[in-house]
C-alpha cells in the first residue's frame, strides 16, 4: 500500500519535473528574443531584453504610461502610437480602438510584445510622470465610506501637476492580491501645494486598493504612487462653468476650485453635488468658504433620499436638480465627475438642453 | 472492415454523431463566451482542434507506456491535465515565434483552452473506449474538428441571425445561446443513423 502511494507521488513529481524542464528549455530557446532597440519620440534608441510587453519595457525605462488594469488589456488606457515594429492589431485590442485610431497606428502598450525594433510615440506630458515615494501624513473620515488621505512626497520631493489630474497608487501584495496592482485616484489638493497630494478614496466592497487604504493604511506608512495623468482640467476660456459630481467625484473639482480661487478666476461657476443623505455630504464648510472667496460661485448639494426633517436644501437626483435650476446653457462648459451612470445621465440632459458635446468634459470612475 | 476504414469511421463519428460539444456538452464555457463573431470563433475552433489532435496521442503514449506498466491508471486525471497545460504553453511560445499572423489569429486563444474540459474529456474517453494509438489520433482530430464545426455554426447563427433578431431581454446572451445549442444538438442527432451504416 505504502509503496503504491509513494510510487504515485514519485511518478507525478517526475512528470511535473520533466514538463517544467521542457517549458524552461522552450522559454530559453524559442522564447528568447535577445536585446531589442526601442526608439521613443525619435530620440536615442535604448536596448531592452525582448519578450516583455511594451508597457513594462517603458516602465523599466522610467516612462509611466497610464494603466488602470495592470496590463491585462481590460482598461484601454495605455494607448500609444506605434510607428513600426508592433505587428498587427490583436483581437484583444480592437474593442478599445476606433477605426481612426487603428489607421493612425494607435495600440495598447500592454498587448504588444517587444520582439523586434520598435518606434513609438509617447505624449510629451508623460515625460513629466514619475514614480514617487510618499509617506502618509494624515488620514480622516469625510463620510462613513470616504477617507481623505494626505501623502507627503519624499522622493522626488515635489510634483508638478494641473488641477483635475490623477495619480496611481501602487498597492503592495497583501491578502487580496498576490502582485502589486495600480489604481487611479484624482488629486483633490491644488497644484500650488507641490510637496504633498491629497486624495479622497471611497471604500468599494472587495475593492483591492480601497480596502487596502481603508483597512490597512496608517499615518506614517510608506506608499508608492506614480503620476500625474489625465486631461480633466479647466479649459482656459471665458465661458460659464458647470460642475456636476457625486461621491468621491468631489476630488478633482475641489482641486480645480482652489486653483481658481488662487489664480483669481472670476468666471460664473455653479457646482451641483449629488448624495443620498445628509451623512453622505462632506467638505460643506470648505465649499461655503470658496463661495466667499470666488466672486460668482455657488455650491448646490442635492440629496436623493434625505431623512425627514434633516434637510432644507435641494431634494432629488442631482441631474433633476440641475435641470430645474439651470435655465440656460448658452456660453457654458460642463465638467462632470463621478460614476458612469451619473455622467451618462448628465450628458443626455445637457445635450437635450442644447449644450454641444465638445463642451462637456468628464472623468468617469469605472 | 480494414483498419483505415475503422479509423475513418471513428473520425467521422467524433465530428458528427458523437460531437463532443453537442452530445457530451463539454467545453461549453468558451463555446458560449467566444461564439459571438465568426472570426474569433474560427481562431478558437482551430486552436481547440490543434490541441486535441496533438494531446490525445501524447496522452495515449503517457498512459500506455508509463501509467499502465506502473499500475498508476488512477493518476490519469492529474497527469493528463498537466500534459495538456504544458503542451499549450510550449505551443503558444512556438506559434508566437513562428508566425505573428498565426499568433494573432490562433495563438492568443491558447491560454483560454488550457483547462478546457472538452480537451481533457477527449483524453479520458479515449481510455474508456480502449482505442489504439491510431484510433486515438483519429478520435482526437475528429473531436477537434467537430468542436470547431459546432462553434463556427453557433457563431454564424449568433452573428448573422441573432444580432438582427429581437430577442426577449431575459433570454439575451447566454440564455438564447444555450437554447440554440440544444436545437443544434437535436439536429446533430440526425447523423446518428449514419453511424450504424459505417
Amino acid at each position: 500500500m505504502l509503496t503504491a502511494f509513494l510510487l504515485g507521488v514519485a511518478v507525478m513529481c517526475a512528470v511535473a519535473a520533466v514538463l517544467t524542464l521542457l517549458i524552461l528549455v522552450a522559454d530559453a530557446t524559442i522564447g528568447r528574443y535577445g536585446t531589442v532597440d526601442i526608439v521613443v519620440n525619435d530620440g536615442e534608441p535604448f536596448a531592452i531584453e525582448g519578450g516583455v510587453s511594451l508597457l513594462s519595457a517603458l516602465k523599466e525605462r522610467g516612462l509611466f504610461v497610464p494603466s488602470a488594469c495592470g496590463g491585462r488589456g481590460s482598461c484601454g488606457l495605455c494607448k500609444l502610437t506605434v510607428q513600426g515594429g508592433g505587428g498587427s492589431v490583436l483581437p484583444t485590442e480592437t474593442a478599445w480602438l476606433s477605426r481612426q485610431e487603428i489607421a493612425e497606428g494607435v495600440r495598447l502598450a500592454c498587448q504588444i510584445k517587444v520582439r523586434q525594433p520598435l518606434r513609438v510615440f509617447v505624449p510629451e506630458e508623460l515625460f513629466n510622470v514619475h514614480r514617487f515615494e510618499t509617506e502618509v501624513a494624515a488620514m480622516r473620515d469625510l463620510t462613513h465610506d470616504i477617507k481623505e488621505v494626505v501623502l507627503r512626497l519624499l522622493q522626488p520631493p515635489a510634483m508638478h501637476f494641473r488641477a483635475g489630474q490623477y495619480i496611481q497608487i501602487e498597492v503592495p501584495p497583501y491578502e487580496l492580491t498576490d502582485e502589486p496592482v495600480y489604481r487611479a485616484y484624482s488629486i483633490s489638493s491644488p497644484p500650488s501645494i507641490e510637496d504633498r497630494v491629497e486624495l479622497e478614496i471611497r471604500l468599494v466592497p472587495h475593492g483591492i486598493c480601497t480596502t487596502y487604504v481603508h483597512r490597512r493604511l496608517k499615518v506614517g506608512d510608506r506608499l508608492n504612487i506614480n503620476g500625474p495623468y489625465g486631461d480633466f482640467t479647466l479649459r482656459e476660456t471665458n465661458r460659464d462653468i458647470l460642475f456636476v459630481a457625486g461621491g468621491s467625484g468631489m476630488a478633482p473639482i475641489k482641486s480645480i476650485l482652489y486653483d481658481m480661487a488662487e489664480r483669481g478666476v472670476s468666471r460664473r461657476t455653479r457646482y451641483f453635488f449629488g448624495a443620498r443623505t445628509a451623512g453622505d455630504l462632506f467638505l460643506m464648510e470648505e465649499m461655503k468658504a470658496l463661495e466667499r472667496r470666488l466672486p460668482d460661485f455657488r455650491f448646490i448639494p442635492a440629496l436623493s433620499a434625505p431623512e425627514p426633517g434633516t434637510w432644507d436644501g435641494e431634494t432629488g437626483l442631482v441631474t433633476e436638480v440641475m435641470s430645474r435650476q439651470v435655465k440656460s446653457v448658452a456660453n457654458t462648459e460642463a465638467y462632470l465627475c463621478g460614476s458612469p451612470g451619473l455622467i451618462d445621465a448628465c450628458i443626455v440632459i445637457l445635450k437635450r438642453m442644447g449644450m454641444p458635446e465638445d463642451l462637456i468634459y468628464y472623468d468617469k470612475f469605472a | 472492415m480494414t483498419h483505415a476504414a475503422g479509423w475513418f469511421a471513428i473520425f467521422l463519428s467524433a465530428v458528427f454523431t458523437n460531437n463532443i460539444l453537442l452530445t457530451n456538452y463539454l467545453g461549453m464555457c468558451s463555446f458560449l463566451a467566444v461564439s459571438k463573431e465568426v472570426k474569433t470563433a474560427t481562431g478558437l475552433g482551430l486552436a481547440v482542434a490543434l490541441v486535441m489532435t496533438v494531446t490525445a496521442p501524447i496522452n495515449w503514449m503517457v498512459y500506455h507506456w508509463l501509467l499502465v506498466p506502473l499500475g498508476l491508471e488512477y493518476l490519469r486525471f492529474l497527469v493528463f491535465i498537466v500534459v495538456i497545460a504544458a503542451f499549450v504553453q510550449v505551443a503558444e511560445m512556438a506559434i508566437e515565434r513562428a508566425s505573428e499572423r498565426l499568433y494573432a489569429a490562433l495563438g492568443i486563444f491558447l491560454p483560454l483552452i488550457t483547462v478546457n474540459c472538452a480537451i481533457l474529456g477527449v483524453s479520458l474517453f479515449m481510455i474508456i473506449r480502449e482505442y489504439t494509438f491510431a484510433a486515438a489520433l483519429a478520435y482526437g482530430a475528429g473531436s477537434g474538428v467537430g468542436w470547431a464545426l459546432a462553434i463556427l455554426a453557433m457563431a454564424g447563427i449568433r452573428q448573422e441571425r441573432l444580432s438582427r433578431a429581437r430577442v426577449p431581454a431575459g433570454l439575451d446572451g447566454a440564455g438564447i445561446a444555450l437554447v440554440i445549442a440544444g436545437i443544434m444538438a437535436l439536429a446533430f442527432m440526425g447523423f446518428s443513423g449514419m453511424g450504424r451504416g459505417l
